[in-house]
Order: structure tokens, then C-alpha cells, then sequence
């Protein structure tokens, strides 16, 4: 285990002295792969028993679920039991004015389950994120639970049975694009079965994949520039000591709320891209156990690190649905697959560097106060 | 609102008879939080293998319809063995699941993914119940299991009884059985942990651990012990909770569990009567809200309560006292 993440962090570092233009050729050449992946159905990768392109669109929704969640539990150290709850309220913001009660062309539904989700954010934060962080825990997960209820209960909002028929993203045909067919270790051009490009459908997931992909970078590259700038700094102080950093005039309750808010709009996009990919939702698709799942992506992924977070979402999401042939046992599995990484690899798959860093540190003082003790 | 008039007596004692079941399972978080800092989020796990274990000895020991001197027989067995298989999961779930965390010193948020996967695995090995069946060829046990991810019945059949009036209501004698039981179990329990040696130990490892260590409490111990005491009133829970309501399934302690914490956390975590308390009042609050609001609304009163008890008393109703200090 280790080594893997040690093995990323070298890849990471030998990535990081190149020149310039290979820097950015060999990104250019990653994404482009990435994207490209639904297309080439690389075969160790692709799954048999469900849709590859489906299982990627989940992966890349999850990635930015997961990226949301990074905010608020990795950043600002706040444990959210209940991030379900905001993707909910992204996704049946857009069943409602795109569908249910209104009209709205899905362009302009997106921005709105995000303001929503928003507003909910600062609504849940601004009485709760002055408990302690145990009880933050708890409360979150019953806003998680309530939200559900409310769904369930209000015949406004469909009820139990939902709401259909939610937009897509508007189309532009451009060309096709044909899939690989791999047969052993060669591949050939299937002309059957080809992605129309942008043509969003119940049928092909692919080009949902592609857009979620797409606001997955930007999200990154916006998250990026967060974490450096002022508001980052604030959040890591806020997270390693409250105290210290009030009395250094950070404001950090309102720091917190900002976190707060930032990651539940995050999860409203994601909800509102799950809406618009599902065309239908009902409240069984939020139920409690996705929060459970969530926070464990961060947490597998190290929590912090924008990218763990990112690979371990997409890991945690891809590998039940390969696995899918051991069918019942996949949860089994599942949680004892926790249970192990837990016990040997506390700090997640890709523990951010500074987090390293503070560990090899405090381990120093340990010796030395140590040493102290015994003389 | 007429509802809650006329029903005021009778939703009070069967609020007060699942908020004893609340109690119950409340105790074995606030102990371990109060002792470890950590949300032990597989407890609810305990409580439902304690649930499995009595449906099927009291199918062993073929229980129907019963009532007088077989209903108490009956009673204790299912008991005995829900509270022996519940601490035996607690304690191999301390052993698994958190044992080695402790060893390494890893952050709290990490215990909280172990527990969760323990979670997983101890909820999914009981929905994956017939797997084994099939490799050992053992079809003869099939009416034991159920249908793996279904309800199980409990077989006990406790005849309803009308025992005597409050105000209006006449009340049952599950009702009794339940909050005797519980009340009894948990005057037992507090007083343990007051007066008793271990008890003192208990509250020593809670308060400080590192000055309990150095006073000579042996630290390991006293967690296991909790989690042992945790496990046994989750087992005696889920008793009563079958007896109530009648059903168990594998998924049966998650939603539980979630009202047992919120219990512990509304009396003040890490507090055995806050504990007590938090359950009962949730208990006769859910009843309230499902008379005024409609049933559906049950568990949202319960988390509303929740969040408003926690905006004006941030540390529950009765403060943390059990483990204190350490803020």
C-alpha cells in the first residue's frame, strides 16, 4: 500500500521537474486519455456487467462529490455526515423547476440548484457550526435524514414516487464517434455502435460523462486556486487550531460557513448532474448510506489531497460495479476493505505532503521528549 | 391536535417504552465515547446480531404462544442469549476494528472509517446469512434463517394483557415488561459505575486517561469492559425492542442506532443519565410529532429536536459529565 502512494508522489515529483511544454503535452495527453476512455474500452478496465460509460459518469459525479466533501472535511476540518442531504437538494432543485413545477431549460436550473443548495449550506451552517465537531457530526447526519423525509413526505416534491422527465442538456450533433471492440489484446473500430457527440440521451451516457468530466476539471482548477490563496490559508489554520487562529484575527466562523456553503454547492452541481443524467429521480436515490460513502471517499483518498480524493472517489464507485459478479458480497467486501485500510493505512491512499510532512515532524518531537523522559 | 389529547397517556408510556429501548442502546455510545472519543458507529451491529440471536433461541427452544411462569422462561432466555451474543460482538468488534487503531495512535477520523466498515461487514454478514447453507448443505435450518435480506418474526408470542389504568390508558403488560426491565437494568448500571471498582476505573480512563494510567488503572481493560457493559444493553435492547415490535432484519440497527446516538448526544454524550434521559424524552417526542404532524414526520421531529436542544444547550441537556474536562 505504501508503496503505491509512494510510487504516485515520485510520478508526482519526476512530473513536477519536467520542462514546461513536456509538463503540459504529457497533461494535455493524460486528459485526453481520460476522456477518451468510454471510447477505447481498455479491457482490464472496462466492466462486462454493467455500462462502461454509465459506470465512468458515476465515477466522474462521484470525483466531484468527492472534491465538494474534500472542502469542508479535508480543508476546513469540519466532519459532514450528512453531504447526501445537499446533493438532494441540487438534484431536485432541477427536477423541480425543470420539470415538476416549471419549464426551465436545464442551462439555467444548473445555477439555480447551486445557489439553492447555497442558501441551504449557510441555513444548515450558520446555527450548527458552532457545536463541537462530534455534535456537528450528528446534526449534519439527521439535515441528511431530514432532507430525505421531507422528499418522501411532500406531495410537491412527488413523494415517493419522484420526478421524471427532467431535461437533458441541449444537443448539438456533430459526428460519431465509432467505440473499440478488444478482442484479446487486439482492438478493432466497432462502426456499429458509435457516440454521437454531444447528443445527450437516456441511451449513451458517454457524453454525460464527458460534460460531468469537464466541470470535474474546472472544479479542480477552481479548488486549486482556493486552496492557495487566502481563503485556503485561513481554512488549513481554522483546521489544525481554532484558537490560534482566531487570535490571529482569522474569522473563522465565518471561514467555516464559507467552506460550508462552497461544499454544498459543490454537491448541488453534483445532484443536478445525477438528475439530469438519470432523468428521473426519487428520494430512494439519497438515502443515508450515500453520505457513509461519501465521507469515506475522502477519507480513503487522504483527506486534503484534491487528487487522493478525486482517485479514491472514482475507485471506490468503479469497483462494485467491476466486482459485480461477486454480486451480495460486494458490500461485504466493501466494508472490510475500509476496516483494513483503516488499520494499515491510516493517513488514506495519497495523504496530502504538508500532512506528511507534520507527521515526520511531530514524530521527531516525540523522540526527543522521549529522550527527555528518560534521563 | 386531538389526537395528541386524547392519546396523550397512551402515547406517553409507548413513547417512554421505546425510548427505554433508545436508553439502552444510547449507553453503549456514550460509554465508548466517553472513554475513547470515538463515535462507535457499529454499535447499532451490536444491538441487531443481539436481536438475530434471541429470535433464533427462542425458535430452538420452540416459543409460541406463552404466558405466567414458560413467558418468563421464555423472556429470560431470550435475554440471556441476546446479551451474551451482543457482548461477544462488541468485544470482537473492539478487538478487530478498534484495538489496532489504538495501537498506532491514528487520528479519530480514521476509527470512525473502521467503523464504519466494520458497520458494513457485521450488517452484511447477517444479510448474507444462507451463503454458508449452501456450502455445508444444511437445508434443514433454512426456517431458522428467513429470507436474508427480509424480516425475521420473533416467535414469542406475548399474549396482550391490560393491566391497570394511567389516567385513560390502559396499559399493556409488554409495556411493563419493557420499562421494568429497562429501568431495573439501568439503576444496576449506574450504580456499577458509581460505587464499583471498575466503575471507578471507568470514569478514572474517561476523565484523564494518561493520569488514570499513572494512578494504575490498566487503560485496555477498562475500554474492553466498556464495550463489554455496551454490548449487554444493547442485547437486553434488543429484547425488548423484538418485543415491541416484533420484527428484526439485518438492516435493523442502522436507523436504531442513528436515534440511539442522537439520544446519547440530546442528554450529553459521554453522560450515563444524560443517556437515559435523552432516550426517553426522544422516545415520547417521536410519539408526540407522529400524533401532531402524521407518522411520516416522526423522525424529523426527532432530529429538529435534536438541532434546537443543541443551539441552546450545545453540550445536550445534561452536560458531559462522565468525561469531562477534555474539551
Amino acid at each position: 500500500m505504501s508503496t503505491v502512494s509512494t510510487t504516485l508522489h515520485r510520478v508526482g515529483d519526476r512530473f513536477r521537474s519536467l520542462p514546461r511544454p513536456a509538463k503540459l503535452a504529457l497533461a494535455v495527453l493524460a486528459v485526453l486519455l481520460v476522456y477518451l476512455l468510454p471510447i477505447i474500452n481498455p479491457p482490464l478496465i472496462t466492466t462486462t456487467d454493467s455500462d462502461f460509460g454509465a459506470v465512468l459518469f458515476s465515477c466522474a459525479m462521484y470525483a466531484l462529490v468527492a472534491i465538494g466533501l474534500n472542502i469542508v472535511i479535508g480543508y476546513a476540518g469540519l466532519l459532514d455526515l450528512g453531504y447526501i442531504g445537499f446533493f438532494a437538494v441540487g438534484a431536485f432543485t432541477v427536477g423541480v423547476l425543470g420539470s415538476q413545477h416549471g419549464k426551465l431549460p436545464l442551462l439555467l436550473c444548473i445555477p439555480a440548484a447551486m445557489a439553492v443548495t447555497m442558501v441551504s449550506g449557510v441555513l444548515l451552517g450558520a446555527p450548527t457550526l458552532r457545536v463541537r465537531g462530534d455534535y456537528l457530526a450528528i446534526v449534519t447526519l439527521g439535515f441528511g435524514e431530514i432532507i430525505r423525509l421531507v422528499l418522501v413526505n411532500t406531495n410537491w416534491l412527488g413523494a415517493s414516487r419522484g420526478i421524471s422527465n427532467i431535461p437533458s442538456p441541449p444537443s448539438i450533433d456533430l459526428f460519431g464517434v465509432p467505440h473499440l471492440v478488444w478482442n484479446g489484446a487486439v482492438a478493432s473500430i466497432d462502426l456499429g455502435n458509435e457516440t454521437r457527440f454531444l447528443q445527450f440521451s437516456v441511451t449513451d451516457s458517454i457524453p454525460f460523462y464527458w460534460l460531468t468530466l469537464t466541470i470535474v476539471l474546472v472544479v479542480l482548477f477552481l479548488d486549486w486556486l482556493m486552496q492557495n490563496s487566502r481563503v485556503g490559508r485561513a481554512w488549513e489554520a481554522t483546521r489544525e487550531d481554532e484558537d490560534a487562529a482566531e487570535l490571529m484575527g482569522v474569522p473563522t466562523f465565518r471561514f467555516k460557513l464559507l467552506a460550508f456553503a462552497t461544499g454544498a454547492a459543490i454537491g448541488g452541481l453534483s445532484g443536478a448532474l445525477f438528475a439530469t443524467k438519470q432523468a428521473f429521480i426519487n428520494p430512494d436515490n439519497f438515502t443515508i448510506i450515500y453520505s457513509v460513502l461519501f465521507v469515506a471517499m475522502v477519507v480513503v483518498g487522504g483527506q486534503g489531497n484534491r487528487w487522493g480524493v478525486v482517485l479514491a472517489a472514482a475507485l471506490l464507485t468503479w469497483a462494485p460495479e467491476k466486482f459485480r459478479f461477486l454480486s451480495d458480497a460486494r458490500f461485504l467486501l466493501f466494508g472490510m476493505a475500509l476496516m483494513a485500510l483503516a488499520i494499515f493505512r491510516p493517513q488514506g491512499l495519497l495523504p496530502p505532503r504538508r500532512t506528511v510532512r507534520a507527521k515526520q515532524a511531530d514524530e521527531e518531537t516525540e523522540v526527543l521528549e522521549e529522550g527527555v523522559a528518560h534521563a | 391536535m386531538d389526537l395528541l389529547l386524547t392519546h396523550f397517556w397512551e402515547l406517553t408510556i409507548t413513547g417512554l417504552a421505546i425510548g427505554a429501548v433508545y436508553s439502552l442502546v444510547a449507553l453503549g455510545y456514550t460509554l465508548v465515547y466517553g472513554v475513547l472519543r470515538l463515535i462507535n458507529f457499529a454499535h447499532s451491529e451490536v444491538f441487531m446480531w443481539g436481536s438475530f440471536a434471541a429470535v433464533w433461541v427462542l425458535m430452538a427452544a420452540g416459543a409460541g404462544k406463552a404466558s405466567g411462569l414458560g413467558l418468563a422462561g421464555y423472556l429470560i432466555l431470550g435475554l440471556v442469549a441476546a446479551m451474551a451474543v451482543s457482548a461477544i460482538v462488541a468485544l470482537l468488534l473492539e478487538f478487530v476494528a478498534y484495538r489496532p487503531l489504538r495501537k498506532r495512535n491514528s487520528p479519530p477520523l480514521i476509527a470512525l472509517i473502521s467503523a464504519i466498515g466494520a458497520s458494513f461487514t457485521l450488517s452484511e454478514l447477517m444479510g448474507l446469512r444462507d451463503k454458508p447453507l449452501k456450502w455445508f448443505n444444511a437445508s434443514g435450518l433454512q426456517d431458522y434463517l428467513g429470507r436474508p435480506r427480509e424480516n425475521l418474526p420473533f416467535p414469542l408470542q406475548v399474549e396482550t394483557k391490560r393491566l391497570f389504568y394511567v389516567f385513560n390508558y390502559h396499559v399493556s403488560n409488554i409495556d411493563v415488561i419493557v420499562l421494568v426491565s429497562a429501568i431495573v437494568m439501568m439503576v444496576i448500571l449506574d450504580q456499577f459505575i458509581k460505587r464499583s471498582r471498575l466503575g471507578r476505573g471507568i470514569r478514572a480512563v474517561a476523565q484523564d486517561p494518561e493520569a488514570a494510567a499513572l494512578m494504575g488503572v490498566n487503560r485496555d481493560r477498562v475500554i474492553r469492559l466498556t464495550f463489554l457493559i455496551g454490548g449487554l444493553m444493547a442485547g437486553a435492547a434488543a429484547m425488548m425492542y423484538l418485543l415491541k415490535i416484533g420484527v428484526t432484519r439485518y438492516n435493523a440497527g442502522f436507523i436504531l442506532g442513528v436515534k440511539a446516538f442522537t439520544a446519547a448526544v440530546l442528554g450529553g454524550i459521554g453522560n450515563l443519565r444524560g443517556a437515559l434521559l435523552g432516550g426517553f424524552i426522544l422516545g415520547v417526542a417521536e410519539n408526540y410529532g407522529s400524533a401532531l404532524f402524521g407518522s411520516n414526520w416522526k423522525d424529523v421531529v426527532a432530529f429538529v429536536l435534536l438541532v434546537v436542544i443543541l443551539l441552546f444547550r450545545p453540550t445536550g441537556l445534561l452536560g458531559e459529565s462522565l468525561g469531562k474536562a477534555r474539551a
